[in-house]
């Protein structure tokens, strides 16, 4: 089946119908890793994408339970080269394509990807429609045009938990699957403005009690909850339209330990003053480098995803950055000078990408001792 | 942290000769890490024994020493140069083992040089099995079963506890040399046997052999900050037991989860840092048990490596130059990624697109090896493709071979037949496995078989599924249909076959159609930054991004992969060929598939295209790019097929014309040639059949040399002595065919063959250098020792020689490169062949004279005179230089060690000196055998040479040997009055000649031998010489060179000069 790729723009491309049939909208951006395909279609940061693989061969190992990072396939359609006929690793359970009709997510195959995402690269991300229904490119650019921009959109509210919960799960390992039964130490209450599993598998293994609160829990609720520490998630959108947790973070700042990831580091850095951008293409992909500033200079291979950055400009003096971006300088961490806060635009967790950054975690642990935990 | 002050100076350790296993991706490492510390103001000291490499030009380095790779030579070049630095991490197993030994005996201290890049504690660590496996534990990643033993009684201990089937590796051997799987215990005698001798040290280790297990590598780079970052992952096709140089390999990985690969990576990363390997590159290579996914480390190679070339080549990132720079001190974040130039070398890259690799292999020469793969490498060159998919690469990369393949080629053989074939590991198994498919098998089946993933299996399948609907729809008919089939790699030429017509129809169809390839181009970063450098590869998508200019650009056209033959000479006339029109002006484009070369590095030349050398492929590039001008002649036979067709299809193929290339390649035309100018030439005769071939022999008489036309190295070249061995040449050796005659020549018995390059202008020919073969005529030029100035020819002769070099260069309207081979008999002086392109000893006379031909020929090419570049006549050098061959016979075992018309060396070393026997010492030394001092030399000549072999025997008891012979041959000693101690033949029983080499009591052996049984009879002689590294010749005429080398070196100590005092005006 045919299937097309329009952005608003009115550039389009032809290719064949993957997962399922209809119609997607969102914004297109691209993702430069070359595994980890069914984390980047489960996290919630890609929540309102179409998002590419510029990998071309995807599909090659399959999907299973294990590597998904929420519970369910989060971005609004995907783009790639060839999928694969067949799946190939000992822990497949089934093909992307079958897990991609099973939840209605509309693919399309067979185009260019490189000379997608090198448009995406000098024009910026733009919202776009996948359609196995239509080709007319003027009707399908002006439903691209109608759609919701990213900028101003709150979708951290669209993909939070609807109620409170406990996690307690650890972190996965060949031949043994997930580790369970850790002895917590300390109580976290963990923001879900689009949390992914790794994350929270993360402060399981570092003896965190985690409960995952709703994006809009306000500051007294968590006070109510009494927690060590206060975590905030990654999560997809725009920060400044999550006002209602910027204002929870602001409340917060200095009475617990807190850390931020991503959104969660978007959220903070607009809670304590600061401005936040939309960067052109973002940065996705997991080769990104970071100069970790705080730990004398060495640069660190990250996991990224993120459209939106803050600004380093606008920082408060009281506030510091940690880590930056080797590519474009952006701020990719920063940390409180006197309050216990820090926060990293990258993910630590990875799932997927490399574990250099993992500290992140103890880190945040240590500071929970420090400020009274029971370490 | 920036570039440390106290690193001034660094020398260089090269790799020495072209090797099974250490081939020109170590000249492209070398030449690299010169270039970088050059940049960075370092003075760079730079030991390589082999001309042929790009890194021994003068230019890259500020001393260059041509000269053997020992620990004595370096000991004086450090002595002389005083470094502060070496770097032994970009020169092969070679570079690494040599270092270790200048740090053991004390010298590095002695001089105060410091080892950069990997320290001796690191290179231990990494290069010893125990310490390595130790190590490994210690981090906690698991290692193969195994144990070590170095004697044979603890070998068997040792598999019993390992079990079968096992792998023996020697230990510090390169390439895996004597390494081996035993499947049953006789099996395993014979090769524990084996490895123990292979190794210096007399070490085995033996390994539980993981039959089935998935092969990945890593290439890592740390610097000084311990900053880590991996650089490509390779998945190889074939799975473990096959050595990764000789399997199938593809980059990125394919069938791992990110999961699986971040398991990889971290386990990367504790390695690198437990190793201890300070600043560059290394090598990891991992076994994967496909059923769970258990992850076992097989080695580290704690240098830049065959891998980290290709890694560089398929990602866009340098691997050498950066490793270069970490050694003296800059960290990752500090340096410019040359491709974005704007981002770092602190990342890692990103690609979109597939790459693989696929070796080159040369069993065909080695009749009496099995053409069976292991962990021993025997695979003599690579091509690389790179595609959008698997399936174009694969394809792009089976039509790079030059195997006469085109794509998934079909192979003639049964079910049953296949069956037990695909059980074992062969050159081009991908072949038999898409056979398996047309026979309708499963993937499930043929993976039982071979143990190839099933994700590479089916993509396989996909191929020969899209076969059978083209053998039975023909040429699509539509552009959609037909751009489908392109971009899953199919050539023109494979269309064409599968539909029955001819490749031009294809062409045309696809022109009508539309439906051209678009060049994407290579940037790290899978297209996140702009790339600023045109590397490029092609397929058939939208998009182009390869935005020619419209400056004045000349094409050159690389020589695909190396095999025996055609290496590393034709790339370093390319390479020149660049360099010099880059400084006339001109863009120049490289066009190439062969990962290994200096030419495929994408700073080389201004614009890259990593492609295969196809019609196909060539045109479409000379079609975007629009060149002035397209040089054929630097590349070797490769290119050279090409010229025609490319000029008949309106190219501007510039130099000699290729009908002129046409006049010399072809027999009856180039016997005019030589009538015309009245010239002489062996009698000879062109034989399309058996009856033709006899009847020419009979009129011309035997002994002749026999061979296919247009071939290179002399394929399936031999000397045929009588009518029956005749017949059986023409029966089974070659495949004759009117387009395909053989060509007979009367082998001239007793004469010298003569070497000569030469260039001419459209006017004016220079002779670049003369050059005398050691062994006599019969022997084939490219594995004959040979002497710049002409050891011993009178001056009357070379003049005669250069006078007819000028009369054919004139007669054929030579534009360029010309490379002419004379015999001489007596006062006769007869044309062998000629060759108008760049020929194997360009590199070698360059060096020799100081004139760089190559560079000189390309500007020749574009227009210029010789007069405007000032070379208007031959360049005598001052001193002697010697260019000997290195061969490939111990890879094989049961090989025979003989020289005949057919070539068999992969490399060559060059030694410099006063006189000849110095040089010839330097040359000897630097292929890696010795110039004994005394002691018993071994006589055992042909009945045809026993008067000969007196003045050996003289010339050898003169300096003080004593003189061991067979019978025959110490009759003749005898008689002449020199005394020799008679031994035994093996065949005679025992005690004989071989026991007495293997108890260390002969020094050197001289062995000529002639006839099929005397030649079987006398093989473990030679063999036993090879295995124990005892100096062996099988000529007279290298027997009197060893006498000259003996003599010289027995006259003092040995001293180093650069080239660049040799050739200081």
């Amino acid at each position: 089946m045919k299937a097309v790729l329009v952005l608003e723009d009115g550039r389009a491309f032809t290719g064949r119908s993957f997962g399922a049939a209809g119609e997607a909208l969102g914004e297109v951006v691209f993702n430069t890793g070359l595994s980890g395909y069914q984390e980047i279609l489960t996290d919630p940061s890609y929540t309102g994408q179409l998002v590419t693989m510029t990998y071309p061969l995807i599909g090659n190992y399959g999907v299973t339970p294990e590597d998904e990072e929420s519970a369910k396939i989060q971005a609004a359609g995907f783009i790639v080269k060839e999928p694969s006929r067949i799946v190939s690793n000992f822990r497949a359970a089934k093909p992307l394509d079958q897990y991609m009709k099973e939840q209605n997510i509309v693919g399309i195959r067979d185009i260019d990807t490189r000379a997608l995402t090198r448009h995406l690269r000098s024009r910026g991300a733009m919202r776009g429609i996948i359609s196995t229904l239509a080709d007319k490119v003027d009707a399908l650019v002006a439903k691209a045009r109608a759609h919701e921009s990213m900028a101003g959109a709150d979708l951290a509210k669209r993909v939070t938990c609807k109620a409170p919960y406990e996690f307690s799960e650890g972190l996965w390992e060949l031949g043994k699957g997930f580790s369970k039964n850790i002895k917590p130490r300390f109580k976290v209450a963990a923001y879900d403005f689009g949390i992914k599993r790794n994350i929270l598998r993360h402060l399981v293994e570092r003896g965190c009690a985690v409960t995952v609160f709703p994006a809009d829990t306000t500051a007294e609720k968590i006070a109510a909850f009494r927690p060590d520490g206060v975590f905030l998630s990654n999560g997809p959108g725009d920060p400044e339209a999550v006002t209602y947790a910027i204002d929870a973070v602001k409340a917060m700042l200095g009475k617990y330990p807190i850390f931020g990831i991503c959104l969660g580091h978007q959220i903070m850095g607009l809670a304590l003053g600061a401005k936040t951008f939309k960067l052109k293409f973002g940065h996705r992909g997991c080769n990104h480098p970071v100069m970790d500033v705080a730990a004398g200079r060495v640069v660190r291979i990250t996991s990224q995803n993120h459209g939106f950055a803050v600004d380093g400009e606008t920082l408060p003096a009281d506030v510091e950055v940690t880590h930056y971006s080797l590519n474009d300088n952006t701020v990719e961490g920063m940390r409180h000078k006197t309050l216990p806060a820090f926060s990293v635009q990258y993910h630590p967790e990875a799932s997927p990408g490399p574990h250099d950054s993992t500290v992140h975690f103890g880190q945040f642990t240590a500071m929970m001792a420090q400020h009274g935990g029971k370490a | 942290m920036p570039k440390r002050n106290d690193i001034r100076s660094v020398l260089i350790i090269g790799a020495g000769p072209i090797v099974i296993g250490q081939a020109c991706e170590f000249d492209y490492s070398g030449t690299q890490a010169a270039k970088a510390l050059m940049e960075e103001g370092v003075r760079v000291i730079l030991a390589n024994s082999n001309p042929a490499t790009i890194m021994t030009d003068p230019q890259f380095a500020h001393r260059t020493y041509v000269e053997p790779l020992t620990v004595d030579i370096l000991t004086k070049i450090i002595k002389r140069e005083r470094p502060d630095a070496v770097l032994p991490t970009v020169g092969g197993q070679t570079a690494l083992n040599l270092a270790v030994d200048l740090a053991k005996s004390g010298v590095l201290k002695q001089y105060n040089v410091e080892m950069i890049g990997a320290n001796l504690e690191a290179i231990k660590c990494a290069e010893d099995r125990s310490l390595f496996k130790q190590a490994m534990v210690e981090i906690g990643l698991n290692v193969p079963r195994s144990g070590f033993a170095n004697t044979f009684e603890k070998a068997m201990e040792v598999v019993d506890r390992v079990g079968l089937p096992c792998i023996i590796r020697p230990s510090f051997t390169l390439g895996g040399q004597g390494g081996g799987v035993a499947n049953t215990r006789e099996d395993f005698v014979e090769k524990a046997k084996w490895g123990l001798a292979q190794s210096p040290i007399s070490e085995i280790m033996i390994e539980q052999s993981l039959l089935g297990w998935k092969e990945f590598e890593l290439e890592v780079m740390r610097d000084r900050k311990d900053n880590v970052v991996i650089i490509c992952s390779i998945e190889n096709l074939d799975p473990m037991g096959v050595h990764t140089g000789d399997s199938i390999t593809v980059a990125p990985a394919q069938t791992l989860t990110d999961r699986e690969y971040q398991m990889m990576r971290d386990a990367a990363l504790k390695i690198i840092r437990k190793i201890g390997v300070d600043t560059g590159g290394s090598n990891i290579q991992y076994a994967v048990n496909p059923a769970n996914g258990e992850l076992q480390i097989i080695e580290m190679n704690p240098r830049v490596s065959r891998s980290s070339a290709l890694a560089s080549k398929a990602t866009g990132f340098p691997i050498a130059r950066i490793a270069a720079k970490l050694s003296i001190g800059y960290t990752l974040d500090e340096i410019t990624n040359d491709i974005t130039k704007k981002t770092w070398a602190a990342f890692e890259p990103s690609i979109d697109y597939c790459v693989t690799k696929i070796p080159r292999f040369d069993f065909e020469k080695f009749p009496q090896a099995e053409a069976l793969l292991s962990s021993q490498m025997k695979s003599v060159g690579e091509a690389m493709a790179i595609g959008r998919t698997f399936k174009e690469s694969l394809q792009k990369a089976l039509r790079s071979m030059e195997t006469g393949i085109d794509g998934l080629a079909e192979v003639s053989t049964t079910p049953e037949e296949l069956r037990e074939k695909l059980k074992t590991s062969y050159p081009f198994r991908i072949l038999g496995a898409a056979q398996a498919f047309r026979f309708g098998w499963s993937i499930e089946e043929v993976h039982a078989l071979t143990f190839i993933d099933p994700w590479f299996l089916d993509n396989i399948k996909e191929i020969v599924e899209a076969e059978a609907a083209l053998r039975a729809g023909g040429l699509p008919a539509s552009a959609d249909a037909m751009r489908a089939y392109k971009q899953m790699g199919f050539g023109d030429r494979r269309l064409a076959a599968l539909c029955g017509v001819k490749e031009s129809a294809v062409r045309e169809k696809r022109l009508a159609l539309g439906v051209r390839p678009v060049y994407k181009r290579i940037d790290t970063c899978a297209a996140e930054f702009e790339a600023l450098t045109p590397y490029m590869y092609s397929t058939y998508e939208e998009e182009c991004e390869s935005e020619p200019t419209a400056k004045k650009k000349i094409m050159i056209l690389g020589g695909g992969p190396n095999r025996i033959g055609q290496g590393i000479e034709f790339d370093y006339c390319c390479v020149h060929g660049v360099f010099a029109l880059k400084e006339a002006g001109y863009e120049t484009i490289m066009v190439n598939c062969n990962p290994e070369t200096v030419s495929t590095d994408f700073d080389t030349a201004d614009r890259l295209y990593f492609e295969p050398l196809t019609l196909e492929d060539v045109m479409e590039i000379v079609d975007k790019e629009k060149p002035v001008g397209v040089i054929v002649q630097f590349g070797g036979q490769t290119p050279l097929k090409l010229a025609g067709p490319l000029e008949k299809a309106g190219v501007p193929v510039i130099g000699t014309s290729p009908d002129a290339i046409d006049r010399a390649e072809d027999r009856k035309r180039f016997q005019e040639v030589v009538a015309k100018l009245g010239l002489r030439q062996p009698e000879n005769g062109t034989a399309t059949n058996k009856a033709e071939a006899a009847a020419i022999c009979n009129r011309i008489g035997y002994p002749v040399v026999v061979r296919p036309s247009y071939v290179l190295g002399g394929r399936a070249m031999e000397i045929v002595y009588d009518e029956e061995s005749l017949t059986r040449y023409m029966v089974n050796a070659v495949k004759v065919s009117h387009e395909r005659p053989v060509l007979i020549d009367k082998f001239l018995n007793d004469s010298t063959e003569v070497d000569v390059d030469a260039i001419r202008d459209g006017r004016l020919t220079v002779v670049g250098g003369v050059m005398q073969h050691i062994e006599e005529a019969g022997i084939h030029s490219g594995d004959s020792a040979c002497s710049l100035p002409p050891r011993d020819l009178p001056q009357k002769i070379i003049d005669e020689i250069c006078i007819q070099t000028k009369k054919l260069a004139d007669e054929l309207n030579v534009i360029g490169l010309l490379n002419i081979q004379f015999a001489v008999k007596g006062n006769d002086v007869y044309v062998l062949e000629v060759n108008p392109r760049a020929s194997r000893t360009v590199p070698f006379v360059a060096k020799a004279t100081g004139v760089p031909l190559a560079k000189i020929a390309a500007r020749v090419m574009a227009g210029e005179t010789l007069a405007d570049l000032d070379f208007i006549s031959q360049k005598m050098p001052k001193h002697v230089s010697v260019k000997e061959a290195v061969f490939p016979f111990i890879k094989f075992s049961g090989v025979d060690v003989l020289l005949g018309p057919e070539m068999k060396s992969t490399g060559e070393v060059m030694g410099v000196d006063a006189n000849f026997g110095s040089a010839f010492a330097r040359a000897t030394l630097g292929s890696g055998s010795k110039i004994p001092r005394g002691g018993r030399a071994f006589l055992s000549v042909t009945e045809y040479d026993r008067k000969a072999v007196v003045a050996v025997g003289r010339g050898l008891s003169e300096l003080g040997f004593t003189l061991v012979a067979t019978a025959g041959t110490g009759a003749a000693l005898k008689d002449a009055g020199l005394a020799a101690e008679i031994v035994n033949k093996v065949k005679d029983g025992s005690p004989h000649i071989v026991e007495m080499m293997e108890a260390g009591n002969i020094a050197l052996v001289v062995n000529t031998t002639f006839g099929k049984q005397a030649i079987k009879d006398s093989q473990s002689i030679r063999r036993t010489a090879l295995n124990l590294n005892i100096p062996y010749t099988t000529t007279i005429a290298g027997a009197h060179s060893y006498i000259a080398a003996i003599r010289a070196t027995g006259q003092g100590e040995m001293e180093v000069r650069s080239l660049q005092e040799y050739h200081a005006p």
